[in-house]
């Protein structure tokens, strides 16, 4: 550790993350007595951070009680991730506290606000306790610094982490829930989209559709996108190539329910329309399927 | 790999088993319409079930096939295109135009028959 005696609280090396220095043991004796002054002040410290997240208004969706137990296992999480060196614990807690707070409303801001405001709180403590000895404070620092970087890092990592998985994995059960393949009679399946479609839902769309065309033996296909809102020409290309793969397994398609906006996206990119069997609305549809396989519907009485 | 070609009736039912060389394929053109000519076929059916993959060649072939077989005065059905498989050729832009296509063997025939009863 380095350090030029005209700038004495400037530059020096970072120590490594265990807080031990290339030298070894002095940085290990002064980060026992960071440690143990830690756990020495624990209950003020913790009280003087749960205050703290209070006056900026962090963590809003959860009740003091709820804060002060959560703040109780950040600080006991922290100062052992300070003492071991290692941060496995830490990237645990961090995930499992991310899968409990992100359904109460908690965002990234207030985390890594929380997060920060320990690592100045216990910075403060630092400060007033070796305020005589500067050289001891800048040794003190210099333990503790790197390591309270990577443990607001860790956090901060782990809590975006398990937003983005949370948010993968609602993409998916909103892919799986929005293309139901039904059977309206025998040989004539409806296809209903509702939403968006992306690529890759449209990929999915066809997949599906095709397996369900085999499993019933269907001949005709309605496919309603009364419930599209937009479409790009990918997508309109990636309709039409459905319409036709459908027709390699011998079924007719009719698409009902364009949109003025979707039809014209479709003449734009070219589609030969007299392949493509179109008819306004589902009820249309169905009308027209029903008559291509012969069913004939008249009324009871 | 020689394609079966089995007689029913008035018409013809060819198994492709597997995938086919672009040598097999000019050989199974040959052969299939050499049936329609001797057997005097009116209807012939080309069983895809059992493959796996579809190329250009072997797309244009079967549009060539169907296109001959038509020029005889009988009508082809392609039956059995698995879902993978059809979703690789549009993909692939491999249209098989012109050509009528149906789920299965089934569906193939009842298709062929009702053709040949509506007097076609």
């Amino acid at each position: 550790m380095t350090r030029n005696v005209n700038n004495p609280a400037g530059v020096h090396t970072r120590t490594r993350d265990s807080g031990m220095t290339e030298q070894g043991r002095p940085g290990t004796v002064l980060l026992s007595e960071l440690v143990s002054h830690l756990r020495q002040n624990r209950t003020q410290l913790r009280e003087e951070w749960a205050r703290r997240i209070t006056e900026a208004q962090l963590l809003t969706a959860m009740t003091k009680d709820e804060i002060f137990a959560e703040a109780t296992s950040v600080y006991d999480n922290y100062v052992e991730a300070l003492e071991t060196g290692t941060f496995e614990a830490l990237q645990a807690y961090a995930r499992n506290l991310s899968e409990r707070i992100i359904p109460r409303g908690v965002e990234t801001h207030e985390v890594v606000g929380i997060v920060l405001l320990l690592r100045d709180v216990l910075a403060r403590s630092l400060f007033a306790k070796y305020q005589a000895d500067f050289t001891k404070l800048n040794r003190i620092l210099d333990a503790y610094e790197p390591a309270a970087n990577r443990i607001a890092n860790t956090v901060a990592v782990g809590f975006v982490q398990e937003r983005e998985r949370i948010i993968r994995e609602q993409q998916e059960a909103i892919r799986e829930l929005s293309t139901p393949v039904l059977q309206v009679r025998e040989r004539l399946l409806i296809l209903p989209i509702i939403g968006v479609i992306d690529p890759q839902r449209a990929r999915q769309l066809t997949e599906q559709l095709l397996r369900g065309i085999r499993t019933n033996r269907a001949k005709v296909v309605v496919i309603d996108i009364t419930g599209v809102a937009a479409m790009d020409a990918t997508v309109a290309n990636h309709l039409v190539q459905t319409v036709e793969a459908s027709r390699l397994l011998g079924a007719t398609v009719i698409v009902t329910g364009l949109s003025p906006e979707i039809a014209q996206t479709i003449v734009n990119i070219g589609v030969d329309l007299g392949k493509m069997n179109t008819v306004g609305d589902l009820q249309g549809g169905i009308e027209q399927a029903e008559r291509l396989l012969g069913y004939k519907v008249v009324p009871a009485a | 790999m020689e394609v079966p070609i089995l007689k029913q009736g008035d018409f013809l039912i060819a198994t492709v088993q597997a995938a086919l060389t672009d040598a097999d394929l000019l050989h199974f053109r040959t052969a299939l319409i050499q049936q329609v000519v001797r057997c005097r076929s009116r209807g012939v059916i080309v069983d895809l079930t059992s493959l796996d993959v579809m190329d250009s060649f072997a797309s244009r072939t079967l549009r060539d096939i169907a296109e001959m077989i038509r020029l005889r005065g009988a009508e082809t059905v392609i039956v059995g295109i698995q879902p993978e498989v059809a979703f690789a050729m549009v993909q692939l832009g491999l249209k098989l135009e012109n050509v009528t296509t149906a789920l299965d063997l089934d569906e193939g025939l009842a298709h062929l028959g009702l053709k040949s009863t509506s007097g076609a």
